[in-house]
């Protein structure tokens, strides 16, 4: 008997064109890196450690021998990032992968908790020759359908200054706060309170993005040190961290670095995601000793970037909800 | 009082926000990849009518307002407030004016309204999408105008005013839309 109330629950959510659209991103993304000597790996969905990142909520499942009660945790992973780097320090060479990631309390018309990424480590690359091969490959992709002008490439700090009118790096909570009033966004001290992270990802999400010209892609790049995620320090600038942001429409397609590669900075980063974590009472994921291991043996100098391919999907079908890209999202899965 | 998260929101729910019974429109959920999580919610306040985003963190939660809507019968207008009784249970309700505001021209006694409950007492009134009511005054259309073109205003009972068609005569009972204010025909 058919659970559905309508009888047609089964059919995909998306249309054919949708379909069809990701099959041919999916071939092309393979001919770009083929050409360009860029190695194509997999590595597992199920992994023993989880990202610390207190924003990130992993799917945990259990691992069980055969007649086995208790077992172990694994978790889904929410990027192939530590596998990846792990091969990096083996010696593989540039790699990319196209896998699944998952990532629970995510779901709305951006967000599924299952979605698809693309992401590749180009070694010797800094953030430069990493935006200009991001922007090759939409070139690539966008080719036929839609005329991208070329990026603009803009610094976090030059951006928030030039549309929010407040600066990232210096301003006081205090002039956030006026800041977040003038844009009609009076609530944001009682979401933000003394947390300058979650006032620059507020300030950014609400006022900035909306503000991006529709069209046009963005490579935001010099992300603030709080916002460090897995990018190295600039040298010579302890304010900021070479990482780049992605957006397309206003949309966040995809987060790059150039890899942090010191094993002890790496290890301080776990520790105060894992502080962050324990203040605000959330599961504490054990910290990944093999990243740390690899690091310590040594990461090749490279950057790295993940594209998320279902928003790119939208983007290039004109959806304006993830799950007209998606066969089967979470509520038909 | 039940509190509600950001993850249960869902349109149409009733909240109360700032102390006052809202209901919500729109929940998008909107997250940098790796930031802290918000819900960009769309209200609208259910006595002004107002509509208002506001941002929250997700996982915040806001009280659920005790709104109700219920099919009422207009009774009477005493002069100052407008008295509704609920036809199962002939318990009787008064609405002021704010709960009233522009339904005010459509209400016609015995018709059954939708009156918004909040902890009990009345915040709105909805008339029914159309109203039957008598034309009290317009003036004589030209002779032998049919085509009802341009048309003219025409007092109802009630009060309100609406456009008709030329042909339509004082005494003569129209259908009325009351969402858009239009005349829709002439009932025998």
């Amino acid at each position: 008997m058919s659970s559905s109330k309508s009888g047609a629950d089964w059919q995909p959510a998306c249309g054919y064109k949708a379909l069809r659209a990701r099959a041919e991103v999916l071939a092309q993304i393979r001919r770009f890196f083929v050409v360009r000597g860029v190695m194509e790996v997999e590595t597992p969905l199920l992994c023993q450690a989880a990202g610390t990142d207190p924003n990130l909520h992993p799917f945990t499942s259990k691992f069980l021998q055969a007649g086995q009660t208790e077992g172990s945790v694994l978790y889904l992973q929410t990027s192939p990032e530590f596998a990846m780097k792990r091969l990096l320090a083996s010696g593989s060479g540039s790699i990319y992968q196209i896998c699944k990631a998952f990532r629970n309390e995510e779901c709305g018309h951006h967000h599924n908790p299952e979605f698809t990424l693309l992401e590749w480590y180009r070694i010797g690359f800094g953030i430069d020759e990493l935006m200009d091969e991001i922007e090759a490959l939409l070139a690539a992709l966008f080719h036929g359908k839609r005329n991208l002008p070329p990026a603009k490439r803009v610094s976090y700090r030059q951006l928030f200054k030039e549309l929010a009118g407040t600066d990232p790096l210096r301003a006081s909570l205090r002039e956030f706060a006026e800041c977040a009033k003038r844009h009609h966004l009076a609530e944001a001290s009682a979401i933000c309170g003394e947390d300058r992270n979650t006032w620059l990802d507020l300030l950014f999400s609400h006022i900035i993005q909306p503000q991006l010209e529709q069209g046009r892609a963005y490579f935001v790049y010099d992300y603030p040190a709080c916002l460090p995620s897995l990018a190295r320090k600039k040298p010579g600038d302890e304010s900021v961290v070479e990482r780049v942001e992605l957006f397309l429409d206003g949309l966040e397609l995809g987060n790059g670095y150039h890899e942090l590669a010191d094993a002890t900075e790496q290890e301080n980063r776990f520790d105060a995601d894992l502080t962050v974590r324990r203040r605000a009472g959330l599961p504490l994921p054990p910290k990944d000793r093999r990243l740390l291991d690899a690091l310590a043996y040594g990461l090749p100098d490279c950057s790295g970037v993940a594209i998320g391919l279902d928003r790119l999907l939208m983007l290039m079908t004109g959806s304006d909800d993830i799950t007209q890209v998606l066969a089967f999202p979470v509520s038909k899965c | 009082m039940a509190f509600i998260s950001t993850s249960d929101f869902k349109n149409g729910l009733k909240v109360l926000l700032d102390n006052e019974p809202a209901v919500i429109l729109e929940n998008e959920f909107v997250k940098p990849g790796k930031g802290q999580a918000f819900n960009r919610v769309k209200f609208r306040f259910l006595k002004t009518g107002r509509v208002l985003e506001r941002t929250l963190k997700s996982g915040d939660t806001l009280e659920s307002a005790d709104v109700a809507d219920m099919d009422m019968q207009f009774l009477y207008y005493d002069g100052e407030v407008w008295h509704f009784m609920q036809p199962e249970s002939f318990e009787q309700y008064t609405a002021d004016a704010n709960a009233v505001a522009d339904a005010r021209k459509w209400l016609k006694e015995q018709d059954v309204c939708i009156v918004t409950l909040y902890n009990g007492a009345p915040i709105t009134v909805t008339p029914p999408n159309s109203v039957v009511l008598t034309i009290t005054e317009t003036d004589p259309g030209v002779r032998g105008d049919t085509s009802g073109g341009g048309g003219k205003p025409a007092t109802l009972e009630t009060g309100a005013v609406v456009r008709v068609p030329l042909f339509v005569q004082t005494g003569e009972v129209i259908k009325v839309d009351t969402r858009t204010g239009e005349y829709i025909s002439r009932v025998k």
